[in-house]
């Protein structure tokens, strides 16, 4: 068997086109393949894959694997990672990059079982090892307490890697690159449990993720009526609402809006923390935010020591005052 | 329906984490124990379905002799039995380690369903279940926000990124659970009684029929180099709120240019 060799990033498609965790990834594997000396590639799944080929390659990628097949339209895991198995095992790379998205997060686990190798999810940064050469990946453990360094012993090494930490790649590069059509073989019997209904409950105005403005609640606000009052601060900025996870398990908001660890991760221009006390699973998906300001009735709370303004007192006087002295200001 | 739970239990919430810089893993001996609060939703969610649908709910944990007294706080909500997997030659398994001793548990009893949670509170892989499922061969349906059963089939609604996706397969299957799934239930005095008769098998990984070599730290694929605090932002100017408070922050945020 010859030498693993490679960083093989698998690309997501949104709308068929590469998903802006995907253009982190070939970024991230773009910087590892300039430490090794290993080329950077990218496996699309799916059909119509042209297009989104041509974008990896701008963004870095010198050989694009594309793997045509209807199963990979949806999101059906486990198609996934029999296709993935296949392109793995044909182009043996020595590290394989996977989004920590919601799809992510299944593929890893079990493409690394299949491989018969190890995973490190969740990785906020990576780096090549000198002299080894090995991957050290770098990921939150104990709810965030802490950072672990960890490393793979066998190839590929495969990480799945936290969205936003990484800038995603520019897209000047050649595009040049080569194709390579993957025959990949999905026998039905893989396909065990099925997506019978798909519910995208669409929000209006900007996406948390993508907003320059962030307002987000917690436990502290007491129920779900107070976030139409954040939403109003938050539209008044061009920003979106987001949550703790206290506030979405309550089910004041969806789920969808949770900010943290086991949620996502934002990184706007500013962060309004209102009645959140400042945990760390929680600032582990807000701490890439420009600015934090905070408004929670107890001194000692935590998010005081990692804000850059912090307001002590009663949200319900002090976040309808806030709304209007901005309204102030805009007008 | 079966059901087998595997909840792992970790150090409580309210100890203070130390970490060992020898074996770069949390000081867990000696330490108070509580039921894994991702695993307790496991937990309740198996019971949830069993009365419903009839049938028994098993825990299966891996963990030291400390991890006991979350054993009982699961058998006090109303699991029937337990078992333990506790050995000292499986500590520092990895994931895969892990979930190869759980499937040789699982395997000795009867099952329709298996329950986890998506990830620990403590080392927070995330890996567990997916390997798990591959071991048992059975479908993994994971991020579930909802569970439903009928007859031979298992249903669930599956966290997506803008919304749910409702996921179905035929049992026996694996199912994660997300973290606000349920509110667990407290343990009654009836329950905490009747725990104290539930039987906890103990079982070493020799038991399973598990070499030294494939499970601990020899078996394991991944190796921790270090383990550190993460950094904290600095922190800023704090003003207490007498009326002015939110026109103070606007007023900041005008000063920097933030807006
Ligand atoms: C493995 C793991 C993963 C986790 N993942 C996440 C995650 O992704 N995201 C997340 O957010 N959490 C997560 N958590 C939970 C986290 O540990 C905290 O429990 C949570 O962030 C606390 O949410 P909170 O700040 O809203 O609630 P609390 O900690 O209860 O804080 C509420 C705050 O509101 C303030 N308050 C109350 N009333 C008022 C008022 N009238 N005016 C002003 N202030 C008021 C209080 O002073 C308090 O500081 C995770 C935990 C674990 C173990
Ligand atoms: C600092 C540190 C970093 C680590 N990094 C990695 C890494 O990058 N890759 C890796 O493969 N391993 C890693 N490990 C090892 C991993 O923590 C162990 O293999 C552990 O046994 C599995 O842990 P988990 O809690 O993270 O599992 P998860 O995958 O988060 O667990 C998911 C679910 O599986 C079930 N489950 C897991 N463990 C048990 C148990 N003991 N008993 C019953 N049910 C259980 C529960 O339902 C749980 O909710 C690391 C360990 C440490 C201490």
């Amino acid at each position: 068997m010859s030498e693993a060799n490679g960083i093989l990033i698998v690309g997501e498609l949104i709308d068929a086109r590469l998903s802006s965790v995907t253009s982190e990834l070939l970024n991230a594997g773009g910087q590892l393949a300039a430490s090794l000396g290993q080329p950077l590639y990218a496996v699309l799944l799916g059909t119509n894959l042209q297009n989104a080929a041509q974008e990896a390659m701008s963004n870095g990628a010198s050989k694009v694997f594309l793997a045509e097949h209807p199963l990979l339209n949806e999101e059906q895991v486990e198609a996934h990672v029999t296709a993935l198995q296949q392109v793995a095992e044909q182009v043996q790379p020595s590290i394989l990059l996977i989004g920590r998205t919601q799809l992510g997060r299944e593929l890893g686990p079990r493409l690394a079982f299949r491989l018969r190798v190890g995973l490190a999810q969740d990785a906020v940064a990576l780096t090549v090892e000198p002299g080894t050469q090995r991957l050290l990946v770098t990921r939150p453990v104990y709810g965030g307490n802490a950072l672990a360094v960890v490393t793979m012993k066998r190839k590929p090494q495969i990480v799945t890697v936290r969205p936003k930490v990484f800038e995603a790649a520019t897209n000047d590069k050649t595009t040049e690159g080569e194709l390579v059509r993957v025959a990949v073989e999905i026998p039905n019997s893989v396909v065990r449990s099925r997506v019978v209904e798909r519910v995208a409950q669409e929000t209006a105005g900007v996406k948390m993720e993508e907003a320059r403005v962030v307002g987000g609640g917690g436990r502290g606000l007491g129920g779900p009526a107070p976030f139409a009052e954040l939403e109003k601060l938050a539209k008044l900025l061009g920003g979106a609402v987001g949550a703790s996870r206290p506030a979405c398990d309550a089910g004041w908001i969806d789920p969808r809006f949770q900010i943290g660890l086991t949620g996502k991760t934002i990184t706007p221009e500013l962060y309004i923390a209102v009645a959140i006390s400042g945990a760390c699973q929680h600032m582990a998906g807000c701490s890439g935010a420009k600015v934090i300001v905070a408004v929670n009735h107890d001194t000692e709370a935590e998010i005081f020591k990692q804000a850059r303004y912090g307001v002590v007192g009663d949200w319900r006087k002090i976040v309808p005052a806030f709304t209007e002295a901005i309204r102030e200001l805009v007008s | 329906m079966n059901i087998v739970v595997c909840g792992k239990i970790i150090p409580a919430s309210t100890v203070t984490i130390e970490l060992d810089p020898n074996t770069k893993r949390m000081v867990r001996k000696g330490v108070t124990h509580e039921l894994d609060p991702a695993a307790a939703s496991a937990v309740e969610e198996g019971l949830r379905l069993s009365e419903k649908h009839g049938g028994a709910v098993t825990l299966v944990t891996m963990g030291i002799s400390e991890v006991t007294i979350g054993i009982r706080n699961a058998l006090a909500m109303g699991v029937a039995s337990a078992v333990h997997i506790l050995d000292d030659a499986v500590a520092g398994s990895d994931t895969l380690g892990t979930a190869k001793l759980l499937a040789a548990a699982i395997k000795k009893q009867p099952f329709d369903l298996v329950l986890c949670a998506t990830e620990s509170s403590d080392s927070y892989s995330g890996i567990v279940h997916g390997q798990l499922a591959q071991l048992l061969g059975i479908p993994a349906l994971t991020f579930a926000k909802e569970v439903t059963a009928d007859g031979g089939r298992i249903s669930i609604h599956r966290q997506s990124e803008n919304g749910y996706d409702v996921v179905e397969s035929t049992l026996p299957a694996l199912v994660a659970v997300s973290s606000g799934i349920n509110e667990p239930r407290y343990p009654q005095l009836k329950g905490i009684m009747a725990a104290k008769k539930k039987e906890i098998k103990v079982y070493t990984a020799a038991d399973l029929g598990l070499a030294a070599d494939q499970v601990g730290e020899k078996g394991a694929r991944e190796k921790v180099l270090t383990i550190g605090r993460p950094p904290k932002r600095e922190a800023g100017k704090v003003v207490t709120d007498e009326g002015e408070g939110g026109k103070q922050i606007a007023d900041f945020l005008a000063e920097i240019k933030v807006i």
